[in-house]
């Protein structure tokens, strides 16, 4: 199997790494995304993810399977938390290999890109003074 | 027809699954959510997932199917 997709409390990047590297990929492409603690000005107490797990693995995968099919990627992994995260955490983390950078680039970029638009997973932010579902209205 | 909630739909509804009325596609269940819960209606999308797929409007609903409601996703 040359796909790594997992939602789970904890994920880590060596996860990510380990499972994608091989002597056949001379390029390996690394996503972090972190929690920040800001939201245009407003200080970023922590954040909530929910998420419907099924379909979200089974739109992860649809991506992954993507990236092998279209782009040329040899192995890639794609993991999302849940639950409760603070400034700082790590909430996704993508890795893409391929024998060259330009696909593992290619890759990495076209997953996070779509993970954001299509995976059912939703991000609540908290602040000192109340909280919001992030992006549910215009 | 039993549907499951999400996000910030969950919280309209406050609850994570509802039982509706039968509605026959998609384009009906919307009608129905958006009269019961009109919040929903200022949300800047609502789809709808048929058995962890999304579903257009015109899409039968069946006896059985998983039927979920997924508010602007937000993941990454």
């Amino acid at each position: 199997m040359n796909v790594l997709v997992k939602i789970s409390p904890d994920i880590n990047v060596p996860q990510a790494l380990d499972f994608v590297e091989s002597p056949d990929c001379g390029g390996v492409v690394l996503f972090v995304g972190n929690v920040r603690n800001e939201t245009q000005g407003r200080k970023v107490e922590k954040l909530f993810f929910e998420c419907y797990e099924p379909m979200a693995i089974s739109e992860m995968e649809k991506i992954a399977q993507y990236t092998v099919e279209k782009l040329g990627i040899r192995r890639i992994a794609i993991l999302h938390i849940t639950g409760e995260k603070f400034p700082g955490e790590t909430v996704v983390v993508i890795a893409a290999a391929a024998p060259h950078r330009g696909v593992a680039f290619e890759a990495c970029e076209y997953a996070i890109d779509t993970l954001k638009q299509t995976v059912p997973i939703w991000k609540k932010e908290f602040f000192e003074d109340g909280a919001i579902w992030v992006a549910a209205h215009p | 027809m039993r549907v499951l909630l999400f996000g910030i739909a969950k919280d309209i509804a406050g609850a994570p699954a509802i039982t509706t009325t039968p509605v026959a596609d998609v384009a009906a269940l919307k009608e129905w959510l958006y009269a019961q819960y009109p919040p929903l209606r200022e949300l800047r999308s609502l789809m709808i997932a048929v058995n962890k797929v999304y579903a257009n409007d015109a899409q039968p609903l069946l006896p059985g199917d998983e039927i979920a409601v997924i508010p602007p996703v937000s993941g990454g």
